[in-house]
């Protein structure tokens, strides 16, 4: 099969990425300094997510890729939010017992 | 072809696959590196079957086992080790392979018309690196063996076990990138290498079925393999991924594991449906009941098998809400199941039904896979579960479904096919005895499992109380009948290689592409690119099958 059609990237292109992932790296460096209580893994994430999607774009290619080619992307992260979500279900409401959200005392009142 | 529905003697074609002398011929050099998907396809059929026999070894020690309350055969270490191997070997070696390695790689290009599948050599390095998964697990059988279940949960793994655990997983990492160049094959072939004609809504329901077991072998197979791994760098380095005491979370491998486990009972389960969806219109003589129903409720299994894990920890401490999430979407899962069941049924109503040897197979795969599956909503329900988790009537359940069901389709389809992929006939009278047999020696080993465990009786113990010694008996007295049904069709299946009558290219006969081809068929399948013109499945319009058009379909075979 040989209908691959080369996308040609001009090497500016490449350059910003590149130093926008050496930003990205020096603001996660910097962040993990600093306390943010509850934030600091989702700021770690987020800028290791905004990350990663520039890989895929444009070192990857994913931008100039088929429409089928980021369908099978888009479908692939959606697969792994699944796996996330319904993971953290779990560990999210692990503590929680139903009396939580019926406290026993509005149980016995009336 | 003749018209006549009685098939007039038949001569094998002068080549064929078998027999062809491309490359360096028939030697074995020849086989060992071929890449035609029918050479590769009986590449696994004997491999698979080495495993099959591994399995059903241990199988039998531990029935022979349980004969008596005490435990009659071996020690407790050993016992566990017996119920672990078993389970590895069978799933992980024989089942998830059986039917999409052999039949689907034989059949998925014949049925869409291409001359092969898309990429020929992966095709075959596949087979190769399930050969080497299999020989580290097979070193691990040899060399300690294993004692931890076919789960590996941790920290039993990780840590305590003292057997052979790091080659086992080493081997089931291996083993994954066969599962994942297979599925990815079958997905780039049916993209795009289907005949003219040949369009989605023509494709056999067995393709759909394989379409959606790829799918899941893709998504699912890498987060196993990685989560074995781990376990296995745990055991080697002290990483502590699921070790408390190292800041790591047991439960973690549980909710990993069963992301791939539990759509992998779907890989076992999706292409034998797609093997029933072929033989119940051939032996009803009618088009299938609802064909686009029971393709898209392939890919439904597919999707939502993968929202359902956890109903397997109902028990284990994960949190209350999650029980209910996961319970409410087993009971999701059970919906597309349904809608095959009944569009089987409805398929075969007023039907003209003959009692062929894959028919027979085919009928005990839907009752023996629907008491299975509502056994399983049984335990998808969160009070019920708690009673029997871990018993017997857990494993009632997953046999029923695993080998009443997928093992089932297997032999089935192997008793469909077998005319296509060696050109010759088996003897019908014994095959049906045989499928008679299997059929009731599965019922009497695993039905009394279903009251031993309600009653209370757990699974993976290699002892039990006095009082459910009858129930075992009857269990291992169903299984050396079980174990005779396999090796019947072993036996003469076997035999008619060489002295079966010679079978024609459309024996039973039925409408798919693969019965338009020699038997068997030539190395590159068709001998011109065929053109499909027609609907699946369409029994009613075709005069070329020598079946009448309208009124009272014949079943068009002779005798034995
Ligand atoms: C109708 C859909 C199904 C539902 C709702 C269902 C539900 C369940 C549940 C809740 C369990 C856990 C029981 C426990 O450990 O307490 C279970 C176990 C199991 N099921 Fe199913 N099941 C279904 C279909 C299948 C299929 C199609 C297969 C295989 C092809 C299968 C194979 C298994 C296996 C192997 C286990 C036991 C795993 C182990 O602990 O070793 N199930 N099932
Ligand atoms: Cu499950």
């Amino acid at each position: 099969m040989s209908e691959h059609s080369e996308h040609i990237v001009s090497p500016i292109v490449y350059m910003v990425i590149f130093f926008a992932l050496i930003a990205g790296t020096t603001v996660t460096v910097l962040a993990a300094f600093q306390n943010f209580g509850q934030f600091n893994i989702v700021i770690a994430l987020g800028i290791a997510t905004a990350k990663a999607t520039l890989v895929v774009l444009y070192f990857m290619h994913a931008r100039y890729s088929p429409r089928r080619t980021q369908l099978v992307i888009v479908c692939a992260v959606f697969w792994l939010a699944i796996m996330l979500a319904l993971t953290l279900s779990d560990y999210q409401t692990r503590q929680q017992h139903l009396s939580r959200i019926v406290p026993p005392a509005a149980l016995y009142r009336a | 072809m003749s018209t006549a529905p009685l098939v007039p003697e038949h001569e094998l074609p002068d080549t064929h696959y078998l027999n062809a002398t491309y490359g360096s011929g028939r030697s074995i050099r020849a086989w060992l590196l071929t890449t035609d998907h029918k050479r590769i396809a009986l590449l696994y059929l004997a491999s698979v079957t080495v495993f099959f026999f591994i399995g059903g070894i241990f199988a039998t020690m531990i029935r022979i086992h349980l004969l008596t309350p005490g435990g009659a055969l071996v020690s407790p270490e050993t016992y566990n080790k017996l119920f672990t191997m078993h389970g590895v070997a069978m799933i992980f070696f024989f089942l998830i392979p059986s039917i999409p390695a052999i039949l689907g790689n034989f059949l998925i290009p014949i049925m869409i018309g291409a001359k092969d599948l898309a990429f020929p050599k992966i095709n075959l390095l596949s087979w190769y690196i399930y050969l080497i998964g299999g020989c580290f697990v097979l070193y691990s059988f040899g060399t300690g063996g294993l004692d931890t279940g076919w789960t590996f949960y941790t920290p039993l793994s990780s840590i305590y076990s003292n057997s052979a655990v790091t080659p086992a997983v080493i081997g089931i990492f291996i083993n994954g990138f066969s599962s994942i160049l297979t599925g990815l094959n079958f997905i780039v072939t049916i993209h795009t290498m289907r005949a003219p004609g040949m369009t989605w809504f023509r494709l056999p329901l067995f393709v759909w079925a394989h379409y959606a077991t790829s799918l899941v072998m893709i998504l699912g197979t890498p987060v196993v393999a990685i989560t074995l791994l781990l376990a296995g760098l745990e055991r080697m380095f002290h990483l502590g991924f699921f070790n408390p005491s190292m800041g790591g979370d047991p439960i973690l491998f549980q909710h990993l594991f069963w992301f791939y486990s539990h759509p992998a009972v779907y890989i076992m389960i999706l292409p034998a449906m797609g093997v029933v969806s072929e033989i119940i219109p051939t032996f009803a003589r009618k088009p299938i009941f609802g064909y686009s129903f029971i393709a898209a409720s392939s890919i439904a299994i597919a999707v939502i098998g993968f929202f359902v894990w956890a109903h397997h920890m109902f028990v284990t401490g994960e949190s209350t809400y999650a029980a209910l999430a996961f319970s409410f979407l087993s009971y999701l899962v059970a919906i597309p199941s349904a809608i095959k069941v009944f569009n089987w049924t409805a398929t075969l109503y007023k039907g003209s039904i003959s009692w062929d040897p894959p028919m027979i197979y085919a009928l005990g795969f839907i009752g023996l896979f629907t008491i299975g599956g509502l056994t399983g909503l049984s335990l998808a329900c969160l009070g019920l579960d708690i009673h029997v988790h871990d018993t017997y009537f857990v494993v009632a359940h997953f046999h029923y479904i695993m080998v009443g069901g997928a093992v089932m389709g297997y032999v089935g389809g192997l008793h469909f096919w077998w005319p296509k992929i060696t050109g010759r006939l088996y003897p019908k009278a014994l095959s049906r005895f045989a499928a008679i047999v299997l059929f009731i020696g599965f019922n009497l080993t695993f039905f009394p499992q279903f009251i031993l465990g309600y009653l209370g009786m757990p699974r993976r113990y290699h002892s039990y109380p006095p009082e459910f010694q009858v129930l075992n008996v009857l269990s291992t007295a169903g299984a050396s009948i079980l174990a005779v049904g396999y090796l019947l069709p072993m036996l003469y299946l076997f035999w008619s290689m060489r002295y079966g009558k010679v079978a024609g290219p459309n024996p039973w006969p039925a409408t798919g592409l693969e019965w338009k081809t020699d038997s068997p068929p030539p190395t590159e399948n068709f001998h011109v690119t065929p053109v499909v013109d027609w609907e699946p499945y369409d029994y009613r319009n075709r005069p070329d099958l020598g079946l009448a058009a309208g009124g009272p379909l014949a079943p068009a075979h002779g005798d034995d």
